[in-house]
C-alpha cells in the first residue's frame, strides 16, 4: 500500500532522513520508535507532503501511484490520513464544520463525536484551548470522518490521561479495522484476512501498544531506519537498554550494507492475519 | 435666539473650523457641495427606487421594516422616513427632538466635543440639524433591532449627521446603522457625529455596517457615556472599498460595573485607506472592557488603533488586534495602547499581524481541502467574530454582511 524507496528528505539545507526504505502492505500496522529528534515526525510529514520536508531523492508510492510530488490534498483524497502531534488552532472554524469537511458531508458528525465523548467540543473553534488529550480526540474524530486507507498517527497517546487512553486505543483499532466485532457468516480469521486498512504509528513511550495490536516495529535513529522486528520485542529492548543500543546496530548496519543504510528486513508480522504473536 | 451654551458651542466650532484631525488624511471640506435640496418625506420607504433599496439592504437596512422595531432613513441632508413599531421606543430626527424636548440639549455635544477637529466643527456649524434621535424609555426592551440608514445619494456632496441615542435606566436597545452611498457617487463625504448614553443597568447594542465606495471619504466621530451596570456593545463591519475612513470612537465607563465591548471587522481592498480604532476609558471601579479587531488587507492600508485607559481600581480590560495581509502591497499597522493611571488594574493586549499560517493551510489540506479551499476557510473563520450577547437576528445580519464581503475576496 505504501512504499518508500531510498527516500532522503531535507529541511532547508539539512538532510534529516537518509535513504529510507519501508513497505507497509494492506492490513498491516507498523510502529515507529526512536529518540526525540530522530526524524519520526518528519517522516510522517514527508509522506503527507508538507512543504517544509523536501524530498531530495527517492520515491514515495501509495496505492501503486508515485505520489512523491503530489500536493497534500491529493494524497489525502487518495487515502492517507494523519493525526497530528501538535495540530494548529483554526480560529472561527468549528470542530463540527471541520469534521464535516473530513467526511465530505457524508458522515453523522454527532454520532462519531459521541463515540469519542467529544460532543461538547463540536461547537468550539478547532483546537482552540484544547488540552493535550482533547487534541488527540479531536484528531481521531477527524480521521474517523475521513476514513483513510493509511492511518498515520503521531504519538496518539501523548498528553492523554489514563481514563481516556483506552478510549483512544479503541478508536484507533476501529480506524484500522482491528476492533473485534461479531459478523454473521464470517470467522474472526476471515475478518482479519479481509482487513485492508494500514497504519504507521509513532510512539515515544510505547503505552499505546497496550491497547493496539501492531505487526511490525521499526527504530528510526538519526534519520535512518536502524532496526526492524516485533514491536513488543523492540520496545522491551529500548526500555531495558535505551536508544544507546541503537548506535551499535546502526554502526553494524552501515558496515554490513557498505554505508547504504539498507537495514535487514524482518519477517515479523508479514501475515497480518496472524496477529502480533509477541504480546504478553 | 441662542442660549449661552449654544453660543459657546458655535464659538468653539468656529475656532476649530480649520483644525486638522489627529489622524487620517486632512480633507478639504470645501471640495464638497452641501446639498440644499429637500427630498420628499416617504410614509412608505418601500417606495424608494429598487437600486436604492438594494444599496440599503447591503448595509443591513431592510425598507420593508420586517423584524425591525423602527426605521430611520436620511438621504443626503433630508430625513425621508422616521417610524417606530414598538411602545417604549422613540425614533425622531435630531432637529425634531431638540424642538420637542428642551432637555435634549443635555445630550447635545456632551459625549463628542464640537471643537475636536474640523469635522465636528463642520457639523456644529451646519445650518440644519440632521441625523437621528433614538431613545428607549426606562425599562423598555426592544424585541427587534431598530434600523437607521444614512444614505449618500448625491455626487460630489458632503452628508453630515448628528445622532443621539439614549438607553434609559434598565432599557434594552439594539440599533443597526447602515451607512452607504449610491452606485453613482464617485466623490463624496460623510461626517457623522454619534453620541450614545447608556443609563444605569441599560444595554445598548450598536451595529454599524459601512458600505461605501472607492471615492467616498468618511469621518465618524462617536462618544459613549455608560452609567453604573450599563452595557455598551459596538459592532463595526466594513468590508467594501472606501477611499479614506478615519475614526476613533471612545467609551467612558463612568459608573461602577459598567461594561463596553467593541468588535470590528475591516477589509481593505486596493485603494482603501482606513485608520480605525476604539478607545475605552475605565473611570469607575469594577468596570470592564474588551476591544477586538480583525483586519484584513487585499492591497489597501489599515491602521488599527486600540487604547485602554484605567483611571479607577479593580478594572479589567483586554485589547486584541489581529491582522491578515493577503497581498504583497497591503499594509496593516496595529497600534495597541494600554495606559494605567492607578494601581490594582488588569489591562492586557494581544496583537498579531501577518500572512495566513502555512501550518493551518497544510492542516486543512491534509483533511482533503485544496489550497484555495483551505485559504478561503481560514479567512472566513478569521472574519467570523461571534459577537457576544447579540440577538440571533442581528448576528445573522452581520454574518450576511461578512458573507457578501467574502464573495468579493474570492
Amino acid at each position: 500500500m505504501l512504499r518508500l524507496e531510498n527516500l532522503t528528505v531535507a529541511v532547508g539545507e539539512r538532510e534529516i532522513l537518509h535513504d529510507i526504505n519501508l513497505e507497509i502492505r494492506p492490513g498491516e500496522v507498523h510502529v515507529l520508535f526512536g529518540p526525540n529528534g530522530s526524524g519520526k515526525t518528519s517522516l510522517l510529514g514527508a509522506i503527507m507532503g508538507f512543504a517544509r520536508y523536501r524530498v531530495v531523492s527517492g520515491k514515495i508510492y501509495f496505492q501503486g501511484e508515485d505520489i512523491t510530488t503530489w500536493p497534500i490534498d491529493a494524497r489525502a483524497r487518495l487515502g492517507i490520513g494523519l493525526s497530528f502531534q501538535r495540530p494548529p488552532t483554526v480560529r472561527g472554524v468549528t470542530t463540527r464544520q471541520l469534521v464535516g469537511v473530513c467526511g465530505r458531508g457524508q458522515v453523522e458528525v454527532e454520532a462519531l463525536a459521541e463515540e469519542l465523548n467529544f460532543r461538547d467540543f463540536l461547537d468550539r473553534d478547532v483546537n482552540l484551548g484544547f488540552s493535550g488529550g482533547e487534541l488527540k480526540r479531536s484528531e481521531l474524530l477527524q480521521l474517523l470522518a475521513q476514513d483513510p486507507q493509511l492511518v498515520l498517527l503521531d504519538e496518539p497517546e501523548s498528553g492523554v490521561d489514563l481514563e481516556n487512553i483506552a478510549l483512544i486505543g479503541r478508536v484507533i483499532n476501529r480506524l484500522l479495522e482491528r476492533d473485534v466485532v461479531h459478523r454473521e457468516g464470517k470467522s474472526q480469521r476471515e475478518i482479519r484476512r479481509g482487513r485492508r486498512k494500514a497504519g504507521l504509528v509513532i510512539t515515544h513511550t510505547g503505552y499505546i501498544l497496550d491497547y493496539l495490536n501492531t505487526d511490525v516495529g521499526h527504530v528510526l535513529f538519526e534519520g535512518r531506519l536502524s532496526c526492524v522486528g516485533n514491536p513488543h520485542e523492540l520496545l522491551d529492548c529500548i526500555q531495558k537498554l535505551g536508544y544507546e543500543e541503537c548506535v551499535r546496530c546502526s554502526i553494524e548496519n552501515a558496515t554490513m550494507a557498505g554505508g547504504q543504510g539498507n537495514y535487514a528486513h524482518g519477517t515479523a508480522g508479514r501475515d497480518s492475519g496472524a496477529g502480533t504473536g509477541g504480546r504478553g | 435666539m441662542h442660549t449661552a451654551r449654544q453660543e459657546e458651542i458655535l464659538a468653539r466650532a468656529r475656532a476649530a473650523a480649520g483644525k486638522a484631525a489627529a489622524y487620517g488624511e486632512d480633507l478639504d471640506l470645501n471640495s464638497y457641495r452641501v446639498s440644499a435640496a429637500t427630498l420628499p418625506y416617504l410614509n412608505d420607504p418601500t417606495q424608494l427606487a429598487a437600486e436604492d433599496r438594494a444599496r440599503l439592504l447591503a448595509a443591513g437596512v431592510d425598507v420593508t421594516g420586517s423584524d425591525r422595531a423602527g426605521t430611520f432613513i436620511q438621504i443626503n441632508q433630508s430625513v425621508v422616513h422616521c417610524g417606530v413599531a414598538q411602545e417604549g421606543l422613540e425614533v425622531l430626527s435630531t432637529a425634531e427632538a431638540l424642538e420637542k424636548y428642551p432637555w435634549a440639549e443635555e445630550y447635545w455635544w456632551r459625549a463628542v466635543l464640537p471643537d475636536q477637529d474640523k469635522y465636528t466643527a463642520h457639523v456644529a456649524l451646519a445650518p440644519q440639524r440632521n441625523g437621528y434621535f433614538i431613545r428607549a424609555l426606562p425599562g423598555a426592551r426592544a424585541v427587534y433591532p431598530l434600523q437607521a440608514c444614512l444614505y449618500l445619494q448625491q455626487e460630489g456632496a458632503v452628508q453630515d449627521v448628528h445622532n443621539i441615542v439614549i438607553a434609559e435606566e434598565g432599557a434594552e436597545l439594539h440599533l443597526v446603522s447602515g451607512c452607504t452611498s449610491a452606485a453613482r457617487v464617485k466623490h463624496g463625504a460623510h461626517i457623522g457625529i454619534s453620541e450614545f448614553y447608556v443609563k444605569k443597568g441599560a444595554r445598548l447594542t450598536f451595529t454599524m455596517i459601512h458600505n461605501w465606495a472607492e471615492g467616498v471619504a468618511v469621518r465618524p466621530r462617536s462618544g459613549t457615556v455608560i452609567a453604573e451596570g450599563g452595557l455598551f456593545l459596538s459592532n463595526y463591519v466594513c468590508l467594501q472599498p472606501v477611499r479614506t475612513m478615519q475614526m476613533y470612537p471612545t467609551a467612558w465607563l463612568q459608573g461602577p460595573g459598567a461594561v463596553a465591548r467593541y468588535y470590528s471587522i475591516l477589509v481593505a481592498p486596493p485603494g482603501s485607506s482606513m485608520d480605525v480604532g476604539s478607545r475605552v476609558v475605565l473611570q469607575a471601579p469594577r468596570t470592564r472592557a474588551e476591544v477586538v479587531a480583525r483586519t484584513l488587507t487585499t492591497g489597501g492600508e489599515i491602521i488599527n488603533r486600540g487604547c485602554l485607559v484605567a483611571e479607577a481600581p479593580e478594572v479589567k480590560a483586554h485589547l486584541e488586534c489581529r491582522g491578515l495581509v493577503l497581498a504583497e502591497t497591503g499594509v496593516i499597522h496595529a497600534i495597541p495602547e494600554l495606559l494605567a493611571k492607578v494601581g490594582n488594574v488588569d489591562l492586557s493586549h494581544e496583537a498579531a499581524v501577518g500572512k495566513i499560517a502555512e501550518e493551518e493551510i497544510e492542516y486543512l489540506m491534509a483533511r482533503g481541502l485544496s489550497e484555495d479551499e483551505a485559504t478561503a476557510t481560514i479567512v472566513r473563520g478569521f472574519l467570523n467574530v461571534q459577537m457576544m450577547g447579540l440577538p440571533p437576528a442581528l448576528q445573522a445580519e452581520i454574518d450576511k454582511a461578512v458573507e457578501a464581503g467574502e464573495k468579493a475576496l474570492f
